[in-house]
């Protein structure tokens, strides 16, 4: 039997040549096309996906077979029975967005940052490493949520809105 | 990409052999290795993937911890011991990268990645002597403000990217090595090279040897320590001048100190004319200038990063002003 990956729920075949990076096998083979290719060097954050529900990665710097086995997870796969997945409605609401280009990543790289901070995984910005606990505080939130989101680059400039839906979003189910 | 072989290895044992006989590198979280493949800097005829053996953190029994090469650099952070013992480790994981990056990135790839020098990734358009050995360096003479101020050779002025490698530095690490030979261990210090005539090898490894864990002594003081990144952005940048240190003051007298240097040489720099010259020194600004002192007379400055030696400067001072504050203020 071949080997595979499962995306967004269903089982997907790997490709045989080992050099097709995760995000080219999202979007060329599974004309998944929501997972964006910026830089295609690990410096922008748009091709950001989740491994097993939580850990995001980008997906321009590992290789499909890396992922054999492994659950992936693109924005095509946070709306669930055509209601947008809550993420994706504050970004709508805060105008966490202009061009949506980096949108995607942003979003799966959010929910990534959730659940690091459900987890208590201190960022370069948390004062005491031994409390890594979301701050009550908004203004240190608003400065965890900047260094947090750090890798993913919104060249128009809607990071106000982004850390504002990230926050609000936190804030209503952290 | 230049086509390769794909293995996954079942052990340590298993990639060695694996990894034997041709042109083979190991794969970890590949965030460093798939760019310079994709650059084709990067050629290996096989890749065997590494991310599958242990990813342990154990306590070792003189009270240090052993952490196998596989372990992510967010795991390696976020890890209790390791925020509570040696807090400068954990900063200085947390200071490099992004996040989704430190997810990937195992131990044993962020010791061995190679420089961001961008002269050593321009292959079409640049002379390097790391990249292409004999061709030259472009960095010499060229855009240099990022580069080399300590150590470095006419051959190569390429600096170490990593933020993890100076607190392995400073923490006094060791790397455990399995090769062709069998397993032996190298203080981490030694691991990396200074560049020379062969700024092409990075490391003291042979081909082949892969790294299958990193060990941390006990460090009494190892709660007292900090890591500072000077950077042109707030985030997601590498090291102008880093410094990593630890500091045990007892009675307004430093007892002991480790200090350690990122962004100004070929490896991380340990600075140990700085330490030497402040244990049983007054824990106050001016002996800490001093020993910065002592430790930069060798500082050479290229055409555009001169500013880099005052910067050190005044960052260890810095740091070790912060750590001498909050011991004193944690004794009686």
């Amino acid at each position: 039997m071949a080997r595979t990956i499962n995306v967004n729920g269903a089982a997907a075949a790997l490709p045989d040549d080992p050099r097709v990076s995760l995000l080219d096998f999202l979007r060329e083979h599974l004309r998944l096309t929501g997972t964006k290719k910026g830089c295609n060097q690990g410096a922008c954050g748009a091709c950001t996906v989740l491994v097993d529900g939580e850990q995001r990665i980008l997906s321009c710097l590992a290789l499909a077979v890396q992922y054999e086995g492994r659950a992936i997870t693109t924005v095509e796969g946070l709306a669930l029975d055509g209601q947008l997945h809550p993420l994706q409605q504050a970004f709508i609401d805060h105008d966490g967005f202009q061009c949506g280009y980096c949108t995607p990543g942003q979003i799966c790289s959010a929910i990534g940052m959730a659940a690091e901070l459900r987890r208590g995984v201190p960022s370069y910005v948390t004062a005491d490493l031994g409390d890594a606990a979301i701050p009550a505080d908004d203004g240190r939130l608003h400065d965890e949520l900047r260094e947090r989101m750090s890798g993913n680059l919104c060249r128009c400039g809607a990071h106000n809105g982004i850390v504002a839906a990230i926050g609000a979003r936190l804030r209503e189910a952290p | 990409m230049t086509p390769f072989a794909y293995a996954r290895a079942a052990d340590a044992a298993d990639a060695v052999r694996l990894a034997s006989g041709s042109a083979a590198a190991y794969l970890g979280g590949g965030t460093n290795l798939v760019d310079l493949m994709r650059e084709t800097i990067a050629r290996p005829a096989a890749l065997v993937d590494v991310t599958g053996l242990p990813g342990t953190i154990d306590e070792t029994p003189d009270g240090g911890l052993l952490i196998g090469a596989a372990v992510k650099n967010t795991a390696l952070a976020e890890h209790r011991a390791v925020r509570a013992r040696y807090p400068v480790l954990s900063r200085a994981i947390l200071a490099g990268a992004s996040a989704q990056i430190r997810n990937m990135a195992t131990v044993g790839g962020n010791v061995l990645q190679r420089t961001r020098c961008l002269y050593f990734y321009d292959d079409d358009g640049a002379r390097c002597n790391k990249r292409s050995p004999g061709q030259g360096c472009d960095a010499l003479h060229g855009f240099n403000r990022n580069h080399a101020i300590l150590g470095a050779s006419d051959d190569c002025v390429a600096t170490h990217p990593s933020d993890m490698c100076v607190a392995l530095a400073a923490l006094g690490a060791t790397v455990h090595v399995l090769g062709a030979g069998g397993a032996r261990a190298i203080p981490f210090v030694d691991l990396h090279r200074l560049p020379g005539a062969h700024p092409d090898q990075d490391t003291t490894l042979a081909p082949g040897d892969l790294i299958t864990a990193v060990e941390l002594p006990p460090l009494p003081f190892g709660a007292n320590s900090a890591y500072r990144k000077v950077r042109d952005r707030a985030s997601y940048a590498f090291a102008l001048v880093s410094v990593a240190a630890a500091l045990d003051v007892d009675g307004g007298t430093v007892r002991d100190v480790r200090l350690a240097l990122g962004g100004v040489a070929h490896k991380p720099w340990r600075a140990t004319l700085a330490e030497a010259a402040l244990r049983g020194k007054p824990a106050s600004a001016d002996s800490f200038r001093a020993a910065a002192a002592a430790e930069l007379a060798a500082a050479r400055a290229l055409d555009d990063n001169g500013f880099k030696i005052a910067l050190a400067q005044r960052t260890i001072v810095a740091v070790l002003n912060g750590l001498a504050a909050k011991a004193q203020g944690a004794q009686p």
